[in-house]
């Protein structure tokens, strides 16, 4: 099977003073190999829960469960901690935004790139090398030698992160998880970055995770995308179709929020999403986006919409709204 | 009417990197001889990359920080002649931090009022009217003005930032990445509101963003700065639609509109600019 990743049900709770917040109310997603899937969203929908609970990074406290969580054929929450941490370091990796927070300061960026490698693959310290010179070369770090001598404080954040794509594919993983990773970085850094990543996993055929809220960015990498909405996907389509023919009021309210150049007039008034998310504390009644909607009927706020597939496209096309279903049945 | 609400003549400030006890420390040209002037009403928009010196020219026109050389003019009279509290009826700043801006033990009210309370002006029933018209103005609901910063959203924090800053009339308002720790769909409130207070009030706005978008909807002028220089200035058309200097050129190819179609643009070099300023 072509897949290399397939969630269903995925929920993440977490204990707060409040009560229980559900960060994860129910995610269903899947990756297929070599495949770059997008995930976007506001602050505070989830997206960082749903990688570190695919990472095995999740705070002790935290409970997941989900029906399927399949990472090509083995079922990750029931894997001994052990083949976890494996997995972990040889097959699935992760990007974060601000790469110091996982480059540790107090060793070189030598050390930090050959350690996986050496401990899970048995490789040698001078082949480790190689092929971190090689790595780092291709994600355009110039002087690749003498940076393996070098500690991270010694880099600007745009190199920092080129050193963190290149740890990212030192074990030639199926799966990258990059959360954010060019927020921090302006647009001529941000360009050359994405366009490496892309590069690279087209290169080694490996799958991508790119969470970000920047749907600037999203349009020119993706191959799908998944829009989340408190805790839940609540559109998922290729990249052209939804662009094109968004269908949840959240994913369009989203992409009319921001001025196009050459689209929106200079100066005139920008469409925003009234109000705020709701709390995740404690059970959600209805779609968690009724308060917000303008389309949203007395229907929506008591019962809770599932992820459809959308009949009129050709490609997987899937809605959590039942509205937009009717309303584009009966336009036709 | 000053001629100019906002005049920088030949700005710099210079950092000296220390380099280890017996090494002479590098010398860093931060902001390096900058000229620029906006007149009264104007929005001018100031883009560059990551490092090249805005916020801390932001910082001399505040008087945060003293230039190393050259002049701060503000509605056409020196920053150093005036004393701090009667630049703060001209001058005002809007930072993109909403969260460390605000004081977490104080009420909304209470950080909105200081202002008022510092400059001696009015009594409190006029001060707590002042703080109640300026929150409508800015869409802060009344019931919001009992609450503590951490109990509002960012876009809610923003608007009291915003509040607080226009609460003793200034004309110029000095943001520097106001929207950019926000969701797009609060960015969208905040750019409206700039607007719309530029509409009511007539205000000059200073406006550093990397979002080159958000700047083209935004500004009348634009500068466009690199290392430390001005490489470009014009009006917004003349920057959008035709600029002249190869890093403007290589700023605009890497703005992200979203359109699947286009795909990642190309990966220009940096040497056609880095010659371009040495020449
Ligand atoms: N350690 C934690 N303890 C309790 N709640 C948390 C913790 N970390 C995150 N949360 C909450 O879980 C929810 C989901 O957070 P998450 O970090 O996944 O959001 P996100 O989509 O990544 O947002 P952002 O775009 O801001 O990074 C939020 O409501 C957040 O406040
Ligand atoms: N107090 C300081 N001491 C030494 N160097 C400083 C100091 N403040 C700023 N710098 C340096 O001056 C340069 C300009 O910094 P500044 O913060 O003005 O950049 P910026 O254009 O605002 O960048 P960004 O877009 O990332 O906010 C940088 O190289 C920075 O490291
Ligand atoms: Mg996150
Ligand atoms: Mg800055």
């Amino acid at each position: 099977m072509n897949r290399i990743l397939d969630i269903k049900n995925l929920q993440v709770s977490l204990p707060t003073a409040n009560g229980v917040l559900r960060a994860v109310r129910g995610i269903d997603l899947h990756v297929d190999k070599g495949e770059m899937l997008c995930i976007v969203g506001e602050s505070g929908c989830g997206k960082s829960m749903t990688s570190m609970a695919l990472m095995g990074l999740l705070p002790k406290r935290a409970e997941v469960t989900a029906e399927v969580l399949d990472f090509d054929g083995l079922d990750l929450l029931s894997l001994p901690k052990k083949e976890r941490n494996k997995i972990r370091g040889m097959r699935m990796s992760m990007i974060f935004q601000e790469p110091m927070t996982s480059l540790n300061p107090s060793y070189t960026l030598g050390n930090q790139l050959c350690e996986a490698i050496m401990r899970h693959k048995g490789v040698s310290s001078a082949e480790a090398k190689e092929r971190a010179v090689y790595l780092l070369t291709r994600a355009g770090v110039p002087m690749p030698e003498k940076r393996l001598d070098q500690y991270p404080h010694q880099l600007s954040g745009g190199l920092r992160q080129r050193v963190m794509i290149a740890m990212a594919l030192m074990c030639e993983p199926d799966l990258i998880i990059a959360d954010e990773p060019t927020t921090a970085l302006d647009v001529t850094i941000q360009a050359q970055i994405l366009r490496l990543i892309r590069e690279l996993q087209q290169e080694f055929g490996t799958a991508v995770i790119f969470i970000t809220h920047d749907l600037g960015v999203v349009a020119r990498i993706a191959d799908r995308v998944a829009v989340m909405y408190a805790g839940q996907v609540v559109e998922t389509a290729t990249a052209q179709e939804l662009y094109s023919n968004p269908m949840h009021p959240y994913t369009r309210g989203l992409l009319n929020c921001i001025p196009i150049p050459g689209k929106t007039a200079p100066g005139s008034h920008l469409e925003s999403i009234p109000g705020v998310v709701p709390s995740l504390i404690g059970e959600l009644k209805g779609c968690a986006f009724a308060n917000r909607c303008h389309v949203s009927t007395s229907e929506c706020s008591q019962r809770t919409p599932s992820l459809e597939l959308e009949p009129n496209s050709t490609s997987l096309h899937q809605v959590r709204c039942p509205i937009t279903a009717t309303t584009l049945q009966e336009a036709m | 009417m000053p001629d100019y609400a906002l005049e920088l003549s030949n700005l710099s400030r210079h950092f000296h990197l220390k380099n280890g006890a017996f090494k002479e420390p590098t010398l860093l040209k931060a902001v390096d001889g900058i000229s620029l002037r906006i007149r009264p009403g104007e929005t001018l928009g100031l883009v560059g990359e990551s490092g090249c010196g805005k916020s801390t020219l932001a910082k001399m026109i505040l008087g945060l920080l003293e230039p190393t050389d050259g002049d701060v003019l503000i509605n056409d009279k020196a920053r150093s002649a005036s004393s701090r509290l009667s630049m703060a009826r001209q001058l005002q700043p809007i930072f993109q931090d909403p969260y460390s801006s605000l004081n977490p033990r104080k009420t909304i009210e209470q950080i909105i009022r200081l202002p008022l309370q510092l400059h001696k002006e009015g009594n409190k029933e006029s001060q707590k009217k002042a703080v109640k018209d300026i929150s409508d103005l800015v869409g802060l609901p009344e019931r919001l003005l009992k609450q503590y910063p951490g109990q509002l959203s960012g876009g809610q924090r923003q608007r009291v930032a915003i509040a607080r800053a226009l609460i003793l009339k200034p004309k110029i308002l000095v943001c520097d990445e106001p929207t950019s720790a926000l969701d797009v769909s609060v960015q969208a409130q905040i750019l409206n509101l700039l607007m719309d207070l530029k509409k009511e009030l007539g205000l000059t706005y200073l406006f550093i963003s990397h979002n080159l978008g958000v700047v083209e909807h935004l500004v009348d002028k634009v500068a466009v700065m690199y290392r430390g220089k001005i490489v470009e200035q014009g009006t917004r058309d003349e920057i959008f639609q035709n600029a002249q200097h190869p890093y403007t050129k290589a700023l605009l190819s890497s703005v992200l509109t979203p359109e699947p179609a286009l795909g990642l643009p190309e990966v220009l070099d940096s040497s056609a600019w880095d010659s371009a300023q040495a020449s």
